[in-house]
């Protein structure tokens, strides 16, 4: 499935967001808040890139930041050909309907003054001109697609529990056929049950109309399910990015293997034996990054050399990507085993796993 | 759970409705449960089964109208707190019950900073000066691994991420070392590590203090990993409860059976599709006449059209206190 003619939808290359800091009487700016610090992936055409990785880590930054809801600090995002952080204001305008964001808090996303018809056809009154019984029934066909029921077309959002909010907001991301979306941990206030049925939704569209999605979760056994290569950050930049089935078998980045390790499984009876890396140290503060490697100040395998220097992302097997300076390309180990100096020179050896 | 203890948290037949324009939302109905002192009981259940509805209700914090609490008792060590004063009852809430909500961006108010939210009941509650409420305050976001503590008490919380906003949250539900914590949703914003991390302290802190937990969550993940008994709600009522093992080794209700199915695995065979549980969920829009799971169950017959099944224990102890489910069918008998 990630065959090298596939078409790259979204090409990002060293994406910078930092939000400064004002402090003092007279309120001066005195540093930044380095939430996202030289980020680049690409996303092919109908694919699902996993976002994963620790909470404050910049996650949320990054998907804003790819639909323009923020100036970005530095870099590029190339979507569809358009450099949407170059893009003038009428541009943007057009180009939103092709890419649309699922919010991690529905609340907050949600206007609590109109009813939930109004809320999903929203976006069918700014960008479409649609008959108003054409637009009652695609809003009804959106309710359906995200298992919200039609009786409820009149309620305004607090009448609504948690994850039927968050459904609302998947039927309006999804009411102009965007080609590309960002989820936002679009199912982390779901049941399973109703989880199930978006990310088979989710599932669906993609294999209908060739969506593409950026997904965001925390949810590490979902993410598995639904991601064809998931990304690992870790304070503001990517520490492994990876097929998803070579990941899950054997992560390669530190992190990525503490961060899968702790997990919790749906059996009382496994709970209890399982071996967790519980990761030591403060986690540091992304408007103060440590020296070095930004992991280095809480990862197991930490020599000398991390505090000193950064790690680059380098590709040490076929499409894995990691940034750790022991993690090799000749053999593509997992952290720990010793290896020789850095590496650039990615080989085209397997992973053994 | 010795049978003699008595319970810090006892919720008998509570039921809540909600006066909307379209009609009543049953939202609550007859809904029981108990907490030991130092036990933590996992809620579970289907998306809107009313799990937010019915801890809002034991701690009077919906707003009424629409909401209406008809029925029902909560006896916080013995006394109903649903007929005592609101003065009172806010005491309560400040100190002797935690409560972390299910929405962190709506909960906490965006025009006050961080520390000052913490800070505010530290002084209420626990009468302390404000260096010591502020020393507190670094300590307990420490706790639940906030970096940079004592520089974030000035942040306000559009400036923290999701998580980190959650984390806040459980500090302010922990700082007043309450009796019992209940927590909506705790940790669906955090990622693993961080889950693991207030697992581990929440552990910790009903060892050492005894506090009494209710954990609402989707994730049975975490139940495993963390209850001593789980509640499963559908459709406003407590559909089956039961000490944790018991619930994911034989699970009685077809609802929870279902619920099982359909997580996905980190580990093992990675499934095509995931499995779902066909149909919609009760509208709830009357008081319930027969099983609110009827319409999607593979089991349901004539009886369950006409009659609301009452819990039953299964094998030995009271309702409530080993296995029980509120369900006709039984999967024993070999015909149904
Ligand atoms: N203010 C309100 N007016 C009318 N109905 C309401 C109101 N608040 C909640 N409800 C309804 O009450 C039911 C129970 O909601 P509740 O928030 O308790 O669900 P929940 O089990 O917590 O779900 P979730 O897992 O999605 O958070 C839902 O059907 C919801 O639509
Ligand atoms: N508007 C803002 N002003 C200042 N700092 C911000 C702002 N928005 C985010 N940050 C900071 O940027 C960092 C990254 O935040 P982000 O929301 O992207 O994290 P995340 O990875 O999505 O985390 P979570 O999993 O908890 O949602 C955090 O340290 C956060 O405090
Ligand atoms: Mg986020
Ligand atoms: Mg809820």
């Amino acid at each position: 499935m990630l065959d090298a003619g596939r078409r790259k939808l979204v090409e990002v290359r060293d994406l910078k967001m930092y939000f400064p800091i004002y402090s003092g009487l007279l309120r001066r700016h005195t540093g930044d808040v380095k939430a996202v610090d030289g980020v680049s992936f690409d996303i092919f055409e109908g694919e699902t890139l996993g976002l994963v990785g620790e909470s404050g880590c910049g996650k949320s930054t990054v998907g804003r930041a790819l639909l323009r809801l923020y100036e970005l600090t530095g870099g590029s995002v190339v979507i569809d050909g358009d450099d949407v952080a170059k893009l003038s204001p009428e541009a943007l305008r057009q180009k939103r309907p092709t890419m649309q964001m699922v919010f991690q808090d529905p609340q907050a996303s949600l206007n609590p003054r109109m009813t939930l018809a109004g809320i999903i056809g929203e976006p069918l009154d700014e960008h479409t001109s649609l008959t108003a019984p054409e637009k009652l029934a695609r809003i009804y066909q959106l309710m359906d697609q995200v298992g919200l029921n039609r009786n409820f077309a009149n309620r305004y959002p607090h009448e609504f529990s948690g994850g039927q909010r968050q459904r609302i907001g998947i039927a309006r991301a999804l009411a102009l056929n965007p080609k590309f979306i960002v989820c936002d941990e679009p199912i982390a206030a779901l049941d399973v049950s109703i989880q199930a049925q978006v990310v088979n939704l989710l599932e669906e569209l993609q294999d209908r109309l060739g969506l593409t999605y950026l997904f965001i979760s925390h949810d590490l056994s979902m993410v598995r399910h639904i991601a064809d290569r998931v990304a690992v950050m870790y304070l503001g930049q990517i520490a492994e990015l990876s097929p998803r089935d070579e990941l899950y078998a054997q992560p390669l980045h530190p992190y990525a293997i503490a961060l899968l390790s702790a997990v919790p499984e749906p059996d009382p009876s496994r709970e209890g034996a399982r071996q967790r890396i519980i990761l030591q140290g403060d986690v540091p503060s992304p408007a103060n990054p440590p020296k070095g490697c930004n992991f280095s100040t809480r990862c197991p395998q930490v020599q000398a050399i991390c505090h000193r220097l950064q790690p680059d992302l380098i590709e040490v097997a076929p499409l894995r990507f990691v940034a750790c300076h022991f993690v090799q390309p000749q053999q593509a180990q997992p952290a720990g085993s010793t290896g020789g100096t850095e590496a650039t020179e990615p080989t085209q050896q397997g992973v053994n796993a | 759970m010795p049978d003699g203890a008595m319970p810090v948290l006892d919720v008998r037949g509570l039921k809540t409705v909600f006066r909307t324009r379209g009609g009543e939302v049953h939202a609550v109905n007859a809904v029981s449960f108990h907490l030991m002192p130092g036990e933590l009981l996992g809620v579970v259940g289907e998306s809107g089964s009313g799990k937010s509805v019915t801890m809002m209700s034991l701690i009077g914090l919906l707003p009424s109208p629409p909401a209406d609490v008809r029925e029902g008792q909560v006896l916080l060590g013995g006394v109903d707190i649903l007929k005592v004063s609101p003065e009172e009852l806010r005491r309560v809430r400040g100190a002797r019950i935690g409560f972390v909500f299910q929405d962190p961006m709506t909960s906490l108010n965006p025009v006050f900073t961080v520390g000052n939210q913490i800070i505010e009941p530290l002084r209420a509650h626990m009468g302390l000066n404000k260096a010591q409420a502020e020393a507190r305050a670094v300590e307990l976001l420490e706790l639940v691994g906030i970096p940079d503590a004592r520089n974030r008490l000035r942040s306000y919380p559009h400036q923290f991420s999701g998580g980190m906003r959650q984390r806040v949250m459980i500090a302010i539900a922990l700082a007043c070392d309450p009796e019992v914590l209940i927590a909506d949703e705790p940790t669906t914003a955090l990622d693993v590590t961080i889950q693991a991390q207030i697992i581990e302290l929440v552990k910790e802190l009903r060892h050492k203090l005894g506090m009494a937990i209710v954990w609402i969550t989707h994730d049975l993940g975490v139940i495993a990993g963390i209850a001593d008994r789980v509640m499963v709600m559908y459709g406003g009522q407590v559909v089956e409860q039961a000490p944790v093992k018991d619930l994911f080794a034989d699970p009685r209700h077809p609802y929870t059976r279902a619920l099982l199915k359909t997580i996905p695995k980190v580990s093992g065979v990675r499934e095509a599709r995931l499995q779902v549980i066909d149909g919609q969920p009760p509208i709830l829009a009357g008081a319930p006449t027969a099983c609110p799971f009827r319409a999607r169950c593979a089991h349901a017959f004539a009886r369950c059209h006409a009659e609301n099944p009452q819990r039953r224990a299964i094998g030995a102890g009271r309702v409530g206190y080993g296995h029980d489910v509120a369900c006709h069918w039984d999967p024993e008998a070999t015909d149904a």
